[in-house]
């Protein structure tokens, strides 16, 4: 639901703006995460705190909008937290088990909280890959667009 | 979680958190089973000050999201990294806490015994204290012992033996210890009869 999101906007509360990148993190391939930080300066130091682990989550669902929530299923998550050496805390929640890609997303949260570096690396790597992300949901909704049925055109088409 | 400060962690929890946290279980169920008996664990692990490598082994394995943790005042420190490793739900009540972590005894009776019924449902008291090896003698009697076993803490009371004996007559309610000094670890199950030695 990115594209639904609001702009990120300097009277953006931190934490919308936080929610906003780690969502992009946890979306974007390790290599597209290696590649990026690679470019703009590369790695910290850092410790990890936690992870990386996989585990699973139960997804809850409820049909409706109004009926009682109901378990859908579970599904594998990866989770990873490390802190750097200037003392950002980064955290990273991804859905399927590729460690690499957690990590790096989590090293990726903790700079960008780091005011030394956190503009710089919204405008170079966020912004990319969000477009990036939005242009793919974009041309997978065009495809699903394409095909969609129209009940009512056919129900015109018997009666006319 | 909602409100609240933010949680400030700066050390991590075990470095193989299943192969780490099931030899943590095994020590204390060896220790629960053995009350008096010194086993090793936490080797390895740097928890934050005051807590030692023991303490912080313990609430790793046996803390989590379905339990409830009271802490005394000097342990209060440790609340983030707690909350962080183990997603512990803390209470301020002491008599609804399943564990309670402090570095002084605190009075055993404001922690729950459990019921008749659920005995088991008992609060676990993690007591901090300054040796195993030194000060106070103890002698220990009771299941689990084919003879009497002794053990040395410092840090416990003057007047243990009589709060035990009073923490023991509601058996099979009461509270367990466990203590903790260093990588050092006893525990004394509330089956177990205390004397001065």
């Amino acid at each position: 639901m990115l594209d639904a999101m609001p702009a990120d906007t300097p009277e953006e509360a931190p934490q919308d703006a936080r929610r906003r990148w780690m969502s992009v993190l946890a979306r974007a391939a390790a290599d597209e995460l290696e590649t990026s930080l690679a470019a703009t300066g590369g790695a910290p130091l850092y410790q990890r705190l936690r992870g990386p682990e996989s585990g699973l989550v139960m997804v809850r669902g409820r049909a409706g909008g109004g009926g009682a929530a109901f378990n859908l299923g579970e599904m594998t998550v990866t989770r990873c937290t490390v802190r750097t050496e200037t003392g950002q805390v980064g955290h990273a929640y991804i859905a399927g088990r590729d460690t690499r890609q957690a990590e790096l997303a989590a090293v990726l949260d903790a700079l960008l909280q780091d005011p030394a570096r956190g503009d710089a690396l919204r405008t170079s790597v966020i912004a990319p890959l969000a477009a990036e992300q939005a242009a793919r949901r974009a041309k997978v909704a065009q495809k699903a667009a394409a095909t969609k049925v129209q009940f009512f055109a056919m129900r015109n088409m018997r009666t006319s | 979680m909602t409100g609240g400060m933010p949680i400030d962690v700066t050390l991590p929890g075990f470095a193989d958190p299943v192969g780490q946290a099931q030899a943590s279980f095994r020590a204390v169920l060896d220790a629960m089973a053995r009350p008096g008996t010194l086993v090793q664990v936490g080797e390895g692990l740097v928890p934050p000050a005051p807590l030692d490598p023991a303490t912080g082994a313990v609430l790793l394995t046996l803390v989590d999201h379905e339990t409830s943790v009271w802490l005394d005042t000097a342990s209060a420190a440790a609340h983030d990294w707690i909350a962080f490793h183990c997603g512990a739900g803390f209470t301020d009540v002491s008599p609804q806490a399943d564990f309670a972590l402090a570095l002084a005894l605190p009075d055993l009776t404001t922690l729950s015994p459990g019921t008749h019924e659920q005995p088991e449902t008992a609060a676990t008291l993690i007591l901090q204290v300054g040796s195993l090896t030194e000060g106070m003698r103890y002698r220990l009697r009771g299941p689990g012992l084919r003879a009497t076993n002794t053990l040395a803490v410092s840090g416990l009371p003057a007047d243990f033996v009589e709060i035990w004996q009073r923490n023991r007559a509601g058996f099979p309610r009461g509270v367990d210890l466990v203590l903790c000094a260093g990588t050092t670890l006893a525990a004394l199950p509330r089956s177990v009869t205390v004397e001065a030695d």
